[in-house]
């Protein structure tokens, strides 16, 4: 029965990352779609269209409502993946009968899955955001295959130091928060190939970069102080497990690390000269440190909290 | 600007024409730069610069081993680093600089700002501005209602805020602000971080910890002085006189596997005493007690902690005159999967007196042991758990090299007594529990039994209640400041020719940095203007929310360019550029964004 559950969560698994590429193709042909209906358009944007300014053009409604019914087929198959996603991680934690977050394979799931949810909402209260969804799904996309390959840990119990309920606080709440960064991650680096004015035939189906400062700056503010309370329960769980709530172990230290530079996203936000390019680079940074601490500190470095459960 | 000014670090100073003392100009422009926002973002990211090396670099106070091995690996640059700091991260100099400085701004930042925000709290709402038109959220209506009723309607929609009204010519003004929590919550959020990091310095100095190893099976340890501990860190203002007195004893400790040797369970059961038990004479009465990974004991201010476990042979060496030693100390697991381990069990001859006889035929017992042997010749372990031991064991006589005042590892012999045949081995044999081996002067080494251990840590922190109690403070402030949205409302009423209507003119400002206010002054605009009495009039038909460019930053929405959504069919889209020169309209309240305006 068990082993029946982890095979079943295996099998969604693949089946979710697979909806995911799908997905992921459907978004990229909205973009493929929307740019050659472009390049018609600036053909015809010279003399022709002065002589003719009102004359509608047959060709562009049709792509656009092609590339909006690509985009809208997307969304939904990433909302089916979600689905799958959630089961699969649901019955892995029935299989091995604990809560799911055990090893590196069912933290890359977790937190891709997280990513998922919130740039769900996110897009259901800002429809219009919806061609950041092929960046979004990029790097979930690329996690999860990490996360079924290298990362593949079999449904197993865990030591007897997780075997706490600050496991299901501390673990899920960093997580999720961990997924919730990544949008604005994306977002950030978004904004600055928007505002670099480079590859404008490509960017330029993207939200204004406004829109997208907006966006990564609304989904931080709520995983801030989301990865401060994980932070937080970890050093309390650290306190009964370890024998002191901060020890400069190599994770909590990079932890500290990523949450200082997202403070001074928060500031650098509010300070004059810094509330553009300079705050999307930190926001990058923060990202970047959140990954760093998730794959390097786990994998190479060696501390306490070294259980990816890999070699 | 609403942004510029939310958290900037104080209003700009006015007034600096007085001549000053030129020390003091520079003292007060240093302190200025110190404490404002750009110094302290610098330190931010120095802080977190600082603090890498901390993770990718060994630590001397993690582990002393892997310092070594990185000085082995790389002696060339490791004397450098060391000589920096950076195997000390934490201890460095530079690095307390730069949270010292840190501190410091902080303090000089947040203080002013507490003033200024009670201040702020007893002063009334802005004045209204002469030209509502001109705030990014901004509406006018006529109301089929005279002046009065038209003030009680705004008023009654305006409770929870901070009002004050003015007579102005034949009208009046109402002035409204909401949300000073949000600046509660901030200034809260690094009081706390202040008290957070006074309690950690403090759990710093006052605090230690200590580890010891204990036999199961009866073996006690008494928290009464430093040298009860194996080893021992003090923190700066302890010098291990004044220890909580208590009283460990471990009954027994039971490990469960799993089949594929992993560690499923570590239990010790316990016995304690506290310091009034010991101090009422209660000797021998013991407070049962379950020690677990994750379940520490807590009495009196200290913890104790079930940090590690292993085995410990016992050896009885039958000496050729017939006098009988036993041996019994812990060997270390060299693998935690299976729990073989290695050690050193020393013995000195018995009755012997002169120095040099002593020394030349003292006995150590070193080598393997297998919890549960695989029983072939090269002795391995096969599961973890204590099922069927067998040692391999080298026996050595010789000098230890005991006398010679250095250190020695419990875990094994010195390898350069070995080395200068001071030490000989004399015999290397294979043994399960009751077996015995005969040396060549007669003396019998016999393997008796298994004994496990665990090893204990005692831990005592004086300020981590406090530190816990500003950790939920600093989150209780973070959740306000970032949740809360500063933002002010101004209404101007002036009544119509005739007296029986009012034109009511309503605008908007957040004080926040892209917090956004929209929604909600939509939802006051259609209160307010749109109700009964509000749809009727000619004047009404022109009421608009604006939302310019300008209003980008304070825009609740997240106004995405809607170049490719809403747009009538046929609509012109040469203008192709423009995604970038808008935001676009706001949302409405479904969240369907609307077209741009420009298109």
């Amino acid at each position: 029965m068990l082993s029946e559950f982890a095979l079943y969560s295996d099998r969604l698994f693949m089946a979710a990352v697979s909806v995911y590429v799908l997905a992921m193709v459907l978004h990229g042909a909205e973009y493929a779609v929307h740019r050659s209906a472009k390049a018609v358009l600036i053909g015809a944007g010279g003399p022709a269209l002065d002589a003719e300014p009102d004359e509608p053009r047959p060709d562009a409604p049709g792509a656009r409502s092609r590339a909006e019914r690509f985009g809208r087929m997307g969304v939904s198959l990433v909302v089916l993946g979600a689905v799958l996603h959630a089961a699969s991680i649901v019955l892995r934690g029935l299989a091995a009968q604990r809560w799911p977050l055990g090893n590196m394979y069912e933290f890359t799931s977790a937190i891709c899955l997280a990513a998922i949810a919130a740039w769900l909402v996110m897009l259901r209260r800002s429809p219009a955001a919806r061609p950041v969804g092929l960046f979004v799904l990029l790097p979930v996309v690329i996690l999860l295959f990490l996360g079924g390959t290298v990362l593949y840990a079999p449904a197993a119990p865990v030591m007897p130091a997780l075997q706490s309920y600050w496991l299901v606080v501390h673990v899920t709440t960093v997580s999720i928060a961990s997924g919730l960064l990544m949008v604005p991650g994306v977002a950030s680096l978004l904004f600055l190939l928007r505002r670099s004015g480079r590859l404008v035939g490509f960017a330029d189906r993207l939200p204004s970069a406004d829109a997208l400062d907006r966006l990564a700056y609304r989904l931080t503010i709520v995983a801030f102080p989301l990865y401060t309370f994980a932070i937080m329960a970890g050093a309390i769980w650290a306190e009964a497990a370890w024998g002191r709530f901060w020890g400069w172990d190599p994770k909590e230290t990079v932890a500290f690390v990523a949450w200082v530079i997202y403070a001074a996203y928060l500031h650098a936000r509010a300070t004059a000269g810094w509330r553009n390019g300079p705050a999307a680079w930190v926001n990058v940074a923060g990202f970047a440190a959140v990954v760093f601490n998730f794959f390097f500190i786990n994998m190479v470095v060696s501390g306490l909290h070294s259980y990816a459960g890999l070699g | 600007m609403a942004a510029s000014t939310e958290l900037a670090t104080r209003p700009p100073e006015k007034g600096d024409s007085r001549p000053v003392n030129g020390w003091i100009a520079i003292l007060r422009n240093a302190w200025r730069a110190l404490t404002s926002m750009r110094t302290a973002l610098i330190l931010l990211f120095l802080l977190a610069l600082g603090a890498l090396p901390g993770a990718l670099l060994p630590q001397r106070s993690l582990n002393q081993q892997l310092v070594d091995q990185y000085f082995t690996d790389h002696p060339t640059v490791a004397p450098l680093l060391s000589h920096l700091g950076f195997f000390d991260v934490f201890a460095a100099p530079w690095f307390a600089a730069v949270y010292l400085l840190l501190m410091v701004s902080l303090v000089g930042c947040v203080l002013p700002r507490t003033i200024e925000h009670a201040k702020g709290l007893r002063a009334a709402p802005v004045a209204t501005p002469r030209n509502l038109a001109r705030l990014p959220h901004h509406a006018t209506a006529t109301l089929d209602l005279p002046p009065e009723e038209a003030a009680a309607r705004v008023r009654g929609r305006l409770r929870g805020w901070r009002r004050t009204e003015k007579e102005a010519g034949s009208g009046r003004t109402i002035s409204a602000e909401k949300g000073y929590l949000r600046e509660a919550g901030n200034l809260l959020f690094h009081l706390s971080l202040i008290g957070l990091l006074v309690g950690f310095a403090g759990g710093k100095l006052y605090g230690y910890e200590g580890q010891v190893i204990v036999m199961s099976g009866g073996g006690q340890f008494c928290n009464t002085g430093i040298l009860g501990y194996d080893s021992f860190q003090a923190g700066l203002q302890v010098d291990g006189t004044n220890l909580t007195p208590f009283c460990v004893q471990v009954n027994d400790f039971d490990a469960t596997y799993q089949p594929n040797g992993q560690a499923e369970s570590y239990r010790a059961a316990i016995g304690y005493q506290t310091t009034a038990d010991l101090q009422s004479g209660h000797a021998n009465q013991w407070r049962p007690y379950q020690l677990e990974v994750n379940h520490p004991l807590r009495l009196d201010g200290s913890r104790v902690y079930l940090l590690g476990n292993g085995y410990a042979p016992k050896f009885t060496v039958t000496f050729p005159n017939g006098q009988q030693r036993t041996g019994e100390i812990q060997w270390k697991a060299v693998d935690q999967n299976t729990m073989l381990s290695e050690g050193a069990t020393k013995f000195e001859p018995p009755g012997v007196t002169d120095e040099q006889q002593r020394r030349s035929s003292q006995l150590a017992i070193t080598g393997l042991l297998a919890p549960t042997s695989s029983r072939g010749q090269v002795v391995t372990s096969v599961f973890p758990a204590l099922d069927d031991p067998e040692v391999a064991i080298d026996v050595y006589r010789g000098d230890l090299g005991l006398d010679d005042g250095r250190g020695q590892s419990i875990f094994e012999v010195d390898q350069s007594q070995i080395d200068s045949g001071a030490l000989k081995r004399v015999v290397r044999k294979n043994l399960v529990p009751g077996q015995s081996v005969t040396l060549d002067d007669g003396t019998t080494v016999r393997f008796d039994s298994v004994q496990k251990w665990v090893s204990l840590q005692v831990s005592h922190d004086p300020g981590q209640d406090a530190v816990l109690v500003f950790a939920v403070l600093m989150l209780l402030g973070l959740g306000l400041s970032l949740s809360i949205r500063r933002r002010r409302f101004w209404a101007r009423l002036v009544p119509t020719a005739d007296g029986t209507r009012t034109i009511v003119e309503i605008g908007g400002l957040a004080r926040t940095d892209r917090a956004g206010y929209g929604e909600e002054f939509d939802r006051i605009r259609a209160d307010l203007l749109d109700g009964p009495h509000g749809g009727d009039s000619p004047a009404a038909d022109s009421a608009t929310v604006d939302s310019p460019a300008a209003d980008s930053s304070d825009d609740d929405s997240l106004g995405f360019d809607s170049l490719h959504e809403g747009l009538p069919a046929g609509d012109s889209r040469r203008d192709a550029s423009h995604s970038d020169s808008s935001p676009g309209d706001n949302s409405a309240a479904d969240g369907s964004v609307t077209a741009a305006k420009d298109g």
